[in-house]
């Protein structure tokens, strides 16, 4: 790690107020730190808040019903208090974001080119003409054959693989210095997956970015991160290098999470299953928040809630039986 | 042992365009000569990419659209003979389950009539002890029977997938389809899913077409896979074999590509070039050739028939003696730390769908107005 994070997240906390009077906790006092050009895992189950943190990150969660707190610094800014005009500037700019349904995140009204060449001139300005041509110049980046014809289709005449490869082309437009990609892969086939993937690999070598990558899928995450955060039920419970936390897990969500995949070097007749369903966020349990799933649980779980502690140097866990080794020697 | 469900040279066409007065004049070749057999008991996983055609084989299979040509056999009757009643009762004893759980089961319906709706349908069980029998398959999978009282809106996503499973058992059918069963839940339901759909079948020795784009999912769960690509099938084998020796070059991309859990994994990906041709105007000869890195003049112009060789692995590949060893192509995963394996051990291994705590509510209460 550097001495400088591109951004820091500290004490981020989102409620949200729904209209019959009750508050959800989706992110908890979560603190996040990225290196230039370092790429982050967010991994987690539905519900977990890793997609609400990265639309706070964004700036684009609704401000008459969520309720964001703490900080966010970004490249001298607070983004939590820039205002609107300013996060407009870096949205887009230097901060990008990738949806997981390049379907519905394209306009069906405009062309590709359309839509690329609007990001390029509303932040770099020049003349049409320049636009257009970067705009092909990122076509054939993303590997879209032919670029100079496929610029004028519309959205509907792209397959899906296409189709997030424009949604990536359009985030790298005014090279941005972090990309937030949410789930870029899930709604494709293994084989554009792969193209995917590989392209996400490629732009992390060549653009300089910081990446975070968010998914609940470990396999894409052991494929392209640097470094993953493990979230469970609005917080951060397990931190560490990708090496270290797939070789030697320090929180039980990550190990059940791990024995719940199928496996392709040998044929289990039963795949381990957490028990039990995640916590109602809208009352958030006292203590650790996967102890009523926790094959481990003790007493003193369920007392106060767990600090995020670092097992190993650079290895955070939010369990207070860390290291996990010692429970099974 | 004659096979359970036998399907033939299945053909299906949709029409994409019309003439003004209403005559096709475009089709979508969506399934073209598709044959396989399923054997009671067992498991035959179809899989493929979007597009290739394994929803609609599946749906060919129970007559829920009709084939335009081909043979379908189940225990040995010839479905396509069967007039309307006969195949209502046909259709008792092979059941379908959807992949999206939130859109397959009634708003509108509690889970206690949605259970009894097809013993009513199939006048299974007299009226006075459906409720006994619904009380009986809640239970079967996972579920406690006080849950029937209850909407589909109150449950999770990982429960309402046992509800239309549940549904599905109601009728004591022999072969279930899963059309991506457990594509649209996360990963800690998944596994609860899976192990109840291998208790179900070796309780009840069901049989399962098993229709997924997820390679690890169908590893775990097949006996025998039949990859498909553009309407055809490609290649089939018993699982075991296909992972290890893997012929068809679309079969070695496929499984090259898919994402493990491990940073260190050892691969050697095939990333297939250029898009999925449409099945609208699909190539000629192979219709793999044009994303095929070892196509030659012949597979451009001559289209491989489907070969078995002794054991039952079949290819339709006109270059099957020629490409190299498939050697690691799946990529190797490494396994487990002793001391992870042991942890991972601790966790249950159960189907059950709810802890000590009973049926918690989702979400929060319904919308007002509701």
């Amino acid at each position: 790690m550097t001495a400088h994070p591109l951004i820091e997240i500290e004490g981020l906390r989102v409620l949200f107020h729904g209209d019959d009077g009750r508050t959800t906790h989706a992110v908890d006092a979560l603190d996040l730190k990225l290196a230039p050009g370092a790429t982050l895992g967010l991994v987690g189950e539905s519900g977990c808040g890793k997609s609400v943190t990265s639309l706070a990150i964004m700036g684009l969660l609704p401000r008459r019903s969520a309720d964001v707190s703490g900080a966010i610094r970004f490249d001298g800014f607070d983004l939590l208090q820039t205002p609107d005009e300013t996060l407009r500037e870096l949205r887009g700019n230097r901060l990008a974001m990738i949806f997981q349904e390049p379907m519905t995140s394209l306009n069906p009204s405009f062309t590709i080119g359309d839509q690329i060449i609007e990001t390029i001139l509303r932040h770099r300005g020049g003349s049409q003409k320049s636009a257009r041509e970067r705009a092909i110049a990122l076509l054939r980046r993303v590997h879209i054959p032919s670029p100079e014809k496929r610029i004028d289709d519309y959205p509907h005449k792209l397959s899906g693989g296409m189709r997030q490869r424009v949604m990536i082309a359009m985030a790298l437009a005014c090279d941005p210095r972090l990309l937030i990609a949410d789930e870029p892969t899930t709604a494709l086939d293994v084989t554009l997956q792969a193209q995917v993937l590989d392209l996400m690999r490629e732009l992390k070598a060549t653009s300089g970015a910081a990446i975070i990558l968010i998914t609940h899928d470990l396999g894409v995450v052991a494929e392209v991160c640097d470094e993953v955060a493990v979230m469970y039920a609005g917080e951060i419970v397990e931190r560490a290098s990708v090496d270290e936390l797939f070789a030697s897990p320090q929180h039980p969500y990550t190990v059940g999470l791990l024995g719940s995949i199928p496996r392709l070097d040998r044929r289990t007749d039963h795949l381990a299953t957490i028990e039990g369903m995640v916590p109602n966020m809208i009352k958030p349990p006292a203590g650790c928040r996967f102890a009523a799933r926790c094959p481990f649980v003790g007493d003193a779980c369920t007392k106060a809630p767990p600090p995020l502690v670092d097992v190993t140097p650079g290895h955070a866990s939010r369990c207070i039986k860390a290291p996990l080794e010692r429970l099974v020697s | 042992m004659t096979a359970l469900l036998d399907a033939e040279g299945l053909v299906k066409h949709f029409p994409a365009a019309r003439s003004l007065f209403g005559r096709p004049t475009a089709f979508v070749r969506a399934v073209e000569g598709v044959s396989f057999s399923v054997k009671a008991g067992e498991t035959l996983a179809l899989v493929g990419e979007s597009g290739c055609g394994k929803s609609t084989v599946s749906r060919l299979v129970l007559r829920l659209i009709e084939p335009d040509g081909g043979a379908i056999r189940f225990e040995g009757r010839d479905l396509l003979a069967l007039d309307p009643a006969e195949l209502r009762a046909f259709r008792r004893k092979a059941q379908l389950i959807f992949q999206d759980p939130y859109a397959s089961l009634n708003p509108r319906m509690t889970v206690g009539q949605i259970l009894a709706e097809p013993l009513a349908l199939h006048n299974l069980v007299p009226a006075s002890s459906r409720r006994d029998r619904v009380e009986q398959i809640l239970r079967m999978v996972g579920l406690e029977p006080r849950v029937a009282r209850r909407y589909p809106h109150e449950f999770s996503g990982g429960q309402r997938q046992r509800i239309a499973i549940a549904r599905a058992l109601a009728v004591e059918p022999k072969l279930i389809i899963c059309d991506e069963p457990v594509s649209a839940l996360d990963v800690s339901i998944r596994s609860q899913i899976l192990n109840l759909l291998r208790d179900l079948q070796q309780r009840l020795g069901l049989a399962y077409i098993f229709v997924s784009h997820d390679l690890a999912v169908v590893k775990h769960i097949a006996d025998r896979v039949a990859v498909m690509n553009l309407g055809q099938i490609v290649e089939t084998a018993a699982t075991e074999t296909l992972f290890a020796t893997p012929r068809h070059p679309y079969t070695r991309a496929l499984l090259s590509a898919i994402p493990v859990p491990r940073p260190q994994a050892k691969r050697s990906r095939i990333v297939l070039q250029g898009e999925l041709p449409s099945a609208l105007n699909p190539p000629a000869g192979c219709r793999f050739h044009t994303r095929c890195g070892y196509a030659i003049d012949r597979c451009r112009a001559e289209a491989p028939p489907l070969i078995a060789d002794g054991t039952g692995h079949a290819t339709a590949c006109h270059r099957v003696t020629e490409l190299p060893p498939a050697d690691a192509i799946v990529p190797h995963d490494g396994g487990f730390s002793p001391a992870l394996e042991k942890l991972v051990a601790a966790f249950g291994r159960s189907t059950e769908a709810l802890g000590p705590g009973g049926v918690e509510m989702v979400g929060a209460s319904p919308p007002a107005g509701v």
